[in-house]
Order: structure tokens, then C-alpha cells, then sequence
């Protein structure tokens, strides 16, 4: 499997960390999946929290060191490339990380990225040592500018962000897997259900970054473990070499020997 | 002074951005800091003077997707 930026996770679910019911069950989550990489961002604290030691910051950023994953900081909410490099500054210093999923949101009501200011983006903070992982669309020319810009993974997006549709330009996801076949790739956004993971799996992707689907599930700790043995799976399938679909039928049970008996 | 602190205005006495936030109760804080717009380093912020009516941000580590 492709590495990120080094880092070679043994799971390859990346969780977000956000809409969970209470910071308990993004723990067990967390713990019950075996995930190691999950999502964070910055926010204003509200009034009441950001001083004493009640400040909900401070306590998910304790929850997160004491749970021992690598975090993967987020330019989410970003409309502007001056917006998300100036947040991706921020997040370096409090995460202590050069990792960075960045985010240009260019339409509201799809979060559909704008990948003309995400390409911009890419090149300044590449240029400026971050390791960007860029939440991108299918588009495979827009893919090879981010690769330019200094980006060496490209995250694509299965569908809206929390829209849980699945993976909706299947061809699309297929065709840049072929197209940079030593890229990874990671489907970012969409996913609604196990299957849509393994699918994108079994299409060779390297992971898959999710959030709604497990945090708001009945059962986040038990949708999370759903996840990480559908995405074992779909990796499996991959290196398994899956067959081709076809048309017509093709009989399994061998036709030589078979008795007569009309 | 009167600044925008994360949107609402704020009285401080503070002249530069590490006194606002000592004063502001973030002292030992995981934070991060920009001024009207710019990010504004934690070894930087001593020396940053704070002028009426600056917009500060002050972003604390939080849950995202």
C-alpha cells in the first residue's frame, strides 16, 4: 500500500472527530475501530469556556493526545485561499504538525471545493514545508496541478460532505485511481455506509476519511468497527486482483463430464 | 482599548497580544492567535502591539471532519 508523506497506517480509516454525541463515544469509536489518524480544526471557544480548565479545546485536545493518534488538522469552513493558509498556520503551531487537509470551499450548498483556489493553496503552503492533503473532486487535471503545486496524496470526494450518498462518479474515481497509479488516494467525504468504503476500496484506493456516517449512526463505536473490516476487506479485494464483470454467463461448474441424462 | 475579540468587542488594558491574552484568562492555553487577518505566531506575540479596534482571533483545538 502507498504511504502518506511516510506514514504508513496499518488502518486505513481516517475518522473525523466532529457531531459524535458526547467525547465518550468518539473514544470508543476510536478504540473500537483501531483507528490512528483522525481529523481536528480550530474554532473560536465559546464565552463561558475559554478560560479555567472547563475549556471544551483543551479537553478534546487532552482527549485526543490520551487516545495516542496522529491528527490530521482541517482547513474546514475555509471560502478563501488567504482564509485556509492563514488557518493552516494556525493549526500547525497548536497540533504540531505539518500535515494539513485543506479545504476551499467554493459552493454552500454542495461544499463542492474550489479547486482554483485550492490549487493556489496547495503551492503556498508546499512551498512553505506543510503536507497537504487536499480535498479535491475526481477531476483528474485538476489532480495533476495539485501533484505540480507540491501535493503528493489527493483526497477525492465520494459525494457532499455528510450527504452519506456514497461514491456518486464511480468512473470518475476509477479513472484517477489508473491515472496516478503511485499517488495515494484517498476518498474523502460521502460515505454513507460500509459497502461505499469497501466499494472505494476495492477500486484501489489507499483510505478512506469519513465523519457523519459513524458519528451520527445508533451505534457510533459499532458503525466505526463496521467501517474499518469493510475497508480490510475492500483493501483485500484490491490486492486480490478482483475479476472483470461481463455480460454473459460464464459457468463455474465444469461442462466437461457432465453426465447425460434427458 | 476596545478590540473585536473572535467577532465581539472587548475591553482590554493590555498593549500587546501576550498581555491581552494572559489578561483574557489563556494563559497555559492551547492556542493560536491572528491579528486583522494574520497569523500571528506564539514566540511573536510579545512583540506584537495591539492597536484600537484590531480584530483578534484566538482559536482553540476542536472537533472537525
Amino acid at each position: 500500500m502507498r504511504a502518506f508523506y511516510g506514514f504508513e497506517p496499518k488502518n486505513r480509516l481516517f475518522l473525523g472527530t466532529a457531531r459524535y454525541p458526547s467525547p465518550a463515544i468518539l473514544a470508543d469509536a476510536v478504540k473500537r475501530s483501531g483507528v490512528e489518524v483522525v481529523t481536528a480544526s480550530l474554532r473560536r471557544e465559546a464565552g463561558q469556556d475559554k478560560a479555567g480548565e472547563g475549556g471544551a479545546g483543551q479537553a478534546f485536545w487532552a482527549l485526543i493526545r490520551e487516545l495516542g493518534v496522529r491528527v490530521l488538522p482541517n482547513t474546514a469552513g475555509c471560502h478563501t485561499v488567504k482564509e485556509a493558509v492563514t488557518t493552516a498556520h494556525m493549526a500547525r503551531e497548536v497540533f504540531g504538525t505539518d500535515w494539513i487537509k485543506l479545504e476551499v470551499i467554493g459552493e454552500d450548498d454542495t461544499l463542492q471545493p474550489d479547486v482554483v483556489g485550492l490549487i493556489e493553496a496547495a503551492r503556498i503552503l508546499s512551498d512553505d514545508g506543510f503536507q497537504v492533503f487536499p480535498y479535491t473532486t475526481e477531476d483528474i487535471v485538476v489532480g495533476g496541478r495539485l501533484l505540480d503545486a507540491g501535493c503528493e496524496v489527493l483526497m477525492p470526494w465520494g459525494a457532499p460532505i455528510g450527504s452519506g450518498r456514497g461514491l456518486n462518479n464511480v468512473y470518475g474515481l476509477r479513472t484517477m485511481r489508473q491515472h496516478f497509479p503511485d499517488i495515494p488516494l484517498v476518498v474523502d467525504a460521502g460515505i454513507g455506509l460500509p459497502s461505499h468504503a469497501a466499494q472505494a476500496m476495492e477500486l484501489g484506493y489507499d483510505a478512506i476519511l469519513l465523519n457523519t456516517a459513524v458519528a451520527k449512526a445508533g451505534n457510533p463505536a459499532l458503525m466505526a468497527q463496521a467501517f474499518a473490516k469493510a475497508i480490510e476487506a475492500g483493501c483485500e479485494a484490491w490486492q486480490a486482483q478482483p475479476i472483470e464483470a461481463r455480460d454473459m454467463a460464464a459457468p463455474s461448474t465444469p461442462v466437461m463430464g457432465k453426465a447425460f441424462l434427458s | 482599548m476596545t478590540l473585536l475579540l473572535n467577532g465581539e468587542p472587548q475591553e482590554v488594558a493590555a498593549a500587546t497580544l501576550a498581555d491581552a491574552l494572559a489578561e483574557l484568562g489563556y494563559d497555559g492555553k492551547i492556542v493560536a492567535t491572528a491579528v486583522n487577518g494574520d497569523f500571528v505566531a506564539a514566540r511573536r506575540r510579545e512583540a506584537c502591539q495591539l492597536a484600537e479596534g484590531d480584530r483578534v482571533e484566538i482559536l482553540a483545538p476542536m472537533q472537525g471532519g
